[in-house]
């Protein structure tokens, strides 16, 4: 019953979203206002269609419905029911399913958002959108069909997902994060598209092209950092990235999306970059498919690819096509993206926007090539290859600090041009609290080359934010005598952009120190203690007390137990764990962490012998990483304070960027 | 707007300068980005392909695969220090690792280890991976590593 009732509904999402894509380009051809009427009314059944089909994938799973394909593969009726619930996206059908899902939350959202607005652009938009969906469609209704009817095969084989997957809550929300950050930059890129078949981007389109791309970027941002901490709490290697293939699949298109979110704003405020604004559009995009096509054809093996399986080349058919088309927009239409504006001086924010996303592009270039390569060795020369985190670390540290460094030139120059005088004036105080920043961490012991610069750019981009953020208010409490509360709010509300672009970039140079410092140094000590003994971590003793074993409904536990001494000083106990999952016999670690504001003592269990008398500890000392945590929070409320719709009757995607650049010299 | 531009002197033509500034900078990185590839590419090769490779094997840095030689494993907790015979279908190599073994290694089990090969014909490595499987199958006598498999098994970047 699932089975047929799933099959249909994607059958029927399939053939709305393929007439969607055609009816979408006919009415975007004659800007008939019936064929509009219409594109919008299949994309919602398009997206009706595919939240039904989850419903019913969902109910199948908490039904324990093993007829269902999908059901029989990653169900178990001895997994906790919250397991069961995100089991939709464990395993690789679901996760197309999901991702369907989450296409269409993204489609209907841009319908009912952008109403009667943009006439002319909003057909091609959602005929590209429905093009992606019927793409994705055609994977869930063949290839990937998660709704097939089987036999069940026997329950001692029904485990529940992949128990590294299980062995930790941040599993639940990490890659539906993703899924957001990743599905919804086709919105954007569809918009992209749009403009290009119209010929026209003008900055009523560019506004609305920003804030879809910002809504993603959010989530892609905390998606790759969620990632990153549940490697860190559950991996047990001591880190949080290794540069493997698949982080990196995740991070490029992030850069990309960087780059265009400042593209948009130049080509916006200044009429620069049309065409560039959108190849990054598109490389975007590419990206994500891509990254997709990386993590789900199982070219690289790791805990995100799910088994090797047909649908790899169908991917990078689609990448080829959208590749194709792309190339072939850009070649013929770019040059119709009037150019508006000219880059006056080298010296102004526009010349500061240009070289950012040039670093930008080598950043996406080094990492792409780095990721790649091995895929392309191997298809090329038949050898194994991988390349060695080194390369990555070595190329794209001097990129990333150079694009903090301007992250502070930016904004504190203004747009235009300016005298070497008013640049010495506005850098003067940002480059001294940088060197002040930069001093009070060689005092703290900060001696390597690398780290100690990015204390520098990013002390220095940090001021420049503040001030950005404080001294409109000042103005505003000294010329009409407000209190400075209320001082800091107007201008917050005259200035909410502003505002939230420096609350990002105030996380990001967080980030960047705590990632320089974590990376730079770590400690770590290994060995193989009996009860009673202790290993040594830089200055702490980790006592072995004990170890006991025990048993949960779905899985057995070895845990030890460890006292961390200071100077003979108790300063906690942590118990990291091997954790056997039913069926597997595998055991996956999961790490203990003692955090505190200035450094993680980490434990990871590498085996306990026979007994439990003796046990292999890996420990190690990272410096600063609860940082990198709450940076990205801060990033992530950055673009939640952007997003936040405009409180009075004024759409922002329709205000003149003059009259607001007018007030806010004004404030 | 093209009239401004032609009335411009023609020793600044920013648009030339640009893309000339452009064209350097991308060959530039693209050297950096070849060169640092060349240094840190690490092989996957099994115990037969390494030796080879002969003299220009030794100190390169690899991911050596294969299985755990039955009667072999000699692990001496105190010090740290593992030693143990890795096989694979044409040869044999002698490794020595730094690393505290996973729950998981036992002998004939297939393992990655990587590391350097050092001019007495041992290799030297602080970082043991164990191949992961989903179901164990005891492995039988004279099986040989899928090395491909292993590798693949493998590559994520665990500890």
């Amino acid at each position: 019953m699932n089975s047929i009732l799933g099959q249909g509904l994607i059958l029927i999402a399939l053939a709305t979203a393929a007439s969607g894509t055609v009816v979408g380009y006919v009415s975007g051809r004659s800007n008939s206002e019936v064929g509009l009427r219409w594109t919008k009314r299949l994309t919602l059944i398009f997206c009706a269609c595919l939240a039904a089909a989850n419903v019913v994938m969902e109910k199948a799973l908490l039904e324990h419905d093993f007829t269902v394909k999908y059901v029989d593969q990653v169900g178990s009726t001895s997994t906790p029911l919250h397991i069961t619930i995100v089991s939709l996206w464990s395993a690789l059908e679901g996760s197309i399913l999901f991702w369907g899902l989450v296409l269409a939350i993204f489609a209907a959202a841009f319908v009912w958002t952008t109403g009667r607005r943009h006439p002319d652009m909003v057909p091609y938009t959602l005929a590209t959108i429905l093009a992606v969906g019927t793409f994705f469609c055609f994977l869930i209704a063949g290839p990937a069909d998660p709704f097939t009817a089987v036999t069940p095969r026997p329950d001692s084989l029904h485990t529940g997902p992949n128990p590294l997957l299980q062995n930790h809550l941040l599993m639940i929300i990490h890659p539906p994060m993703l899924y957001l950050g990743y599905v919804g930059m086709t919105i954007p890129f569809a918009m992209g598209i749009a403009s290009l078949l119209k010929g026209r981007l003008g900055a009523s389109w560019t506004r609305p092209m920003r804030r879809w791309m910002l809504l993603p970027f959010g989530f892609l941002t905390v998606g790759i950092v969620l990632g990153g901490w549940w490697a860190y709490e559950v991996l047990g290697w001591g880190g949080y990235w290794a540069w493997d293939p698949v982080e990196n699949a995740s991070f490029l298109p992030w850069l990309t999306a960087a780059a265009f979110l400042h593209a948009a704003m130049l080509r916006e405020r200044r009429g620069l970059l049309a065409g560039w604004t959108i190849v990054l559009l598109l490389t975007t995009f590419a990206l994500t498919i891509l990254g997709t096509f990386m993590t789900r054809s199982g070219v690289f093996n790791s805990v995100h690819s799910f088994t090797q399986s047909s649908i790899g080349p169908t991917f990078l058919v689609f990448l080829g096509i959208i590749l194709v088309i792309s190339v072939i927009l850009v070649a013929l239409r770019a040059h119709l993206l009037d150019r508006e504006g000219e880059l006056k001086s080298p010296l102004s924010r526009d010349a500061a926007f240009i070289l950012n996303n040039l670093l930008f592009a080598a950043f996406t270039f080094t990492v792409l090539v780095g990721t790649v390569f091995p895929l392309l060795a191997e298809a090329v020369r038949d050898v194994k290859l991988s390349v060695g985190g080194p390369f990555f670390n070595q190329l794209t540290v001097p990129i990333g600090v150079a694009i903090v460094f301007l992250m502070g030139v930016g904004p504190a120059l203004p747009w235009g041009r300016v005298t070497g005088d008013e640049a010495i004036r506005v850098l003067k105080m940002p480059v001294i609290s940088g060197l002040v920043v930069l001093a009070a961490a060689v005092a703290l012991g900060i001696r390597q080359f690398w780290p100690a610069a990015t204390f520098f750019v990013s002390g220095f981009a940090a001021a420049v934010s503040v001030r950005d953020m404080l001294s409109p208010a000042l103005a505003r409490m000294r010329a009409r005598s407000l209190p400075f509360p209320i001082a800091l709010r107007e201008s917050f509300v005259r200035g909410r952009r502003r505002f939230a672009g420096h609350i990002v970039h105030l996380g990001v140079a967080l980030m960047a120190v705590s990632i320089a410092v974590s990376s730079s140094y770590q400690q770590v000590a290994e060995g193989t203690i009996s009860t009673g003994e202790s290993l040594t971590l830089g200055p702490y003793e980790l006592r072995f007390d004990e170890s006991r074993n025990f048993s949960e409904s779905h899985r057995d536990v070895a845990e030890a137990s460890f006292t961390v001494l200071l100077n003979g000083k108790d300063l906690g106990s942590l118990q990291p764990r091997l954790n056997r999952y039913r069926g597997e016999m595998t055991p996956i670690g999961t790490p203990a962490v003692l955090t505190t504001a200035r450094q993680d003592i980490y434990l990871s269990l590498m085996n306990i012998e026979a007994g439990g008398k003796r046990v292999g500890l890996r420990a190690f000392i990272n410096p600063l990483v609860v940082w990198i945590w709450v940076a990205s929070g801060m990033m992530a409320l950055g673009v939640f304070v952007a997003l936040w719709p405009e409180r009075s009757g004024r759409k922002e995607d329709e205000a003149d960027p003059a009259q607001e650049e007018q007030r806010e010299v004004a404030a | 707007m093209t009239d401004t531009r032609g009335s411009q002197s023609p020793v600044l033509q920013p648009r030339v300068v640009i893309a000339t500034v452009l064209v350097i900078a991308a060959l530039g990185l693209s050297v950096v980005v070849v060169q640092g590839l060349q240094d840190n590419l690490v092989y996957y090769l099994t115990p037969s392909e390494l030796l080879d490779k002969g003299e220009e094997g030794v100190g390169a840095s690899v991911r050596l695969g294969g299985m755990v030689q039955a009667g072999s494993v000699d692990w001496q907790p105190d010090d740290n220090l593992l030693r143990f015979v890795m096989f694979d279908k044409d040869g044999t190599m002698a490794v020595e690792s730094r690393a505290v073994p996973p729950q998981m290694f036992r002998e004939g089990i297939g393992v990655v280890v990587e590391g350097r090969l050092q001019e007495d014909g041992t290799f030297s490595s602080n970082r043991l991976m164990v191949k992961h499987g989903n179901e164990y199958t005891a492995p039988t006598d004279g099986e040989h590593p899928d090395l491909n498999e292993l590798a693949k098994s493998l590559q994520e970047g665990e500890s």
